[in-house]
């Protein structure tokens, strides 16, 4: 079983966001970057558990500066067996996919894995789009994996429920909770990383598809309206009147 | 000239799919083409896409109910017959699946999400919700064709017309299933909760369980679909399925109305994007008050009782 999972850097939850004057640019300063917590927690988590019950490789791939090589060690330390980096800022998430693409299109992986979206820019379009780069089936938002032979069962977050798939590897599968349990790295996990390969990688051409015109913050709140607690009258007036809920 | 895809359910067509058809009109009259509808099925159409201004229902007849895959294939199929500016779709979970598939194998460029549109020096300019909510970035395709998946609860669609849509049929081959649908569990009864218009949440300030009664009775009361917070579904007091926020669903309903959550960072980042959110929690220092339009500091053991037996009342 060889699996490739797909690693991305996003700011720390808890991070404030802010912008350049141009609206154009992320304001890195004082930022804290952590594995995307999709990735980490369920796809990467997900595949060394699959390498544990059937043996094989677990391949990290990384697109990015060399800022990006903590967040890399970590997925080491957590039990990969050695990363790809391509060196390269992303520009969109096509970038992204065109880069995994190239360099995942003659390493027959038989799976692919990456978490279901990244918490910075909220896509959902990196799996997607790879999938259809490698011509690969694509199962999205899987919140659990078994495989048996060639075959792959997925339980996928639908609207209102869970669909139970099947399909045939190769393919390409993005992650929800639940289809792991977080891992923390232990001592042996992290002296581990630091003698695992981690090798650079050069990008290929790309040419964007989409341009990114600016970013907004959003108007910040106008002050909360307070209602007092036993002044149920305003609170019916504003369910009713205000918000039109009944 | 625009296709917009239309999902359905045994005919019926969802919210979401209008929404996308209010958009595809508003572009088309701020960009002078054309629109078109199109789905896949032999079901008759309710409502008629016809009233809420598709003159052109484009039709791929099958009996059979088709796989993410194989819907790929068939919007493949449609885009490169008919070479459209732009292919619009909800952002479902079918879409995140395909929307990105459909993109690279017809050469489009693909913005995802899309809340609101602009027009600026002879461009179309989309918005759409990054960080978490806590940010928007507005982006412009390059590509001569685009796939714009819609954002729930963003375009109000509306009745436009009492004239049908004219059906045309295409017919393409379809490729063989490559997943295969074992079976679906839905949860019976309520509008799923990245559907639905309103959101009664609760957390852990209900101290129990068995306390979830009048939750649901005020879910109950407003027509809203339940929710919870992380703590909660992790103890198992509530199913995994209501869990909102950061690693829970991300939702984006017109009324969040948060009881008994204190309103932490992850949790915003699932629901920040609500139109309005009215929060009741006992904690004057609830950072939740910051992100919230109306709220109520008190003990909500007594005043979710009160409000539901005030609607109940007025209801009457």
């Amino acid at each position: 079983m060889k699996i490739l999972v797909c690693i991305s850097k996003t700011p720390d939850t808890t991070s404030k966001i802010s912008f350049d004057s141009s609206g154009k640019k992320f304001i890195e300063e004082g930022i804290q970057y952590i594995l995307n917590p999709y990735d980490e927690w369920y796809a990467l988590v997900r595949a060394i558990e699959l390498k544990e019950q059937l043996g094989g490789e677990v391949h990290a791939i990384h697109v990015g500066s060399g800022s990006s090589d903590m967040v890399i060690r970590k997925a080491l330390a957590i039990g990969a067996d050695i990363a790809f980096r391509i060196d390269a800022e992303p520009i969109d998430s096509q970038f992204t996919s065109t880069q995994i693409a190239a360099f995942a299109k003659d390493k027959s992986y038989d799976l692919i894995l990456l978490g279901k979206e990244t918490i910075d820019y909220n896509g959902s379009e990196v799996g997607s789009m790879l999938a259809a780069m490698l011509d690969m089936t694509y199962l999205s938002y899987a919140n659990k994996l078994e495989l048996d032979g060639q075959k792959a069962t997925a339980h996928l977050e639908v609207e209102g429920g869970v669909e139970v798939v099947e399909t045939n590897l190769p393919c390409v599968i993005s992650a929800a909770k639940g289809m792991a349990e977080q891992r923390i790295p232990n001592m042996k996990g992290i002296m581990d990383a630091k003698k695992k390969p981690l090798e650079v990688l050069s990008p290929v051409p790309y040419t964007p598809t989409v341009e990114y015109i600016q970013f907004i913050l959003p108007p910040s709140k106008t002050q909360v309206e307070m209602i007092a607690a036993d002044d149920i009258d305003r609170l019916v007036s504003i369910l009713k009147d205000d918000l039109k809920l009944f | 000239m625009i296709i917009v895809f239309l999902e359905h359910k045994a005919g019926q067509i969802k919210k979401l799919s209008l929404e996308a058809l209010e958009m595809a009109h508003q572009l088309a009259s701020t960009e002078g083409i054309s629109y078109k509808a199109m789905v896949i099925g032999n079901e008759v159409l309710s409502p008629n896409p016809g009233n809420y201004g598709a003159k052109e229902l484009i039709r791929i007849a099958t009996n059979e109910k088709l796989s993410s895959d194989q819907i790929a294939s068939v919007c493949f199929n449609v885009v490169q017959s008919l070479q459209p500016k732009y292919f619009i779709a909800g952002l479902s979970t079918l879409m995140k699946g395909i929307g990105g598939q459909i993109a690279i194998k017809t050469q489009s460029s693909l913005i995802s999400g899309v809340s609101a549109f602009r027009r600026d020096s002879g461009k179309s300019i989309f918005k759409k919700s990054v960080f978490s909510g806590k940010a928007f970035a507005e982006l412009s395709p390059i590509s001569d064709k685009t796939v714009l998946t819609v954002m729930a609860n963003c375009f109000n669609s509306t009745i436009k017309s009492e004239e049908l849509a004219t059906e045309n049929t295409m017919t393409f081959g379809i490729p063989s299933a490559k997943i295969q649908s074992i079976e679906t569990r839905l949860i019976q009864g309520k509008t799923p909760l990245t559907e639905a218009a309103v959101v009664v949440s609760a957390g852990r300030g209900l101290k129990d369980p068995s306390n979830w009664g009048m939750i649901e009775e005020l879910a109950d009361l407003l027509g809203a679909t339940t929710a919870c917070s992380r703590p909660v579904a992790d103890v198992g007091w509530r199913p995994h399925h209501e869990h909102v926020g950061q690693t829970g669903i991300a939702i984006r309903p017109n009324v969040y109305i948060a009881i008994g959550i204190s309103g932490a960072i992850q949790h915003l980042a699932g629901v920040n994007n609500s139109r309005k959110i009215l929060v009741i929690n006992k904690d004057p220092e609830a950072p939740f008050f910051k992100a919230a339009d109306y709220g109520v500091c008190g003990d909500l053991f007594e005043v979710v009782p009160k409000l539901n037996q005030a609607i109940k009342k007025l209801k009457n």
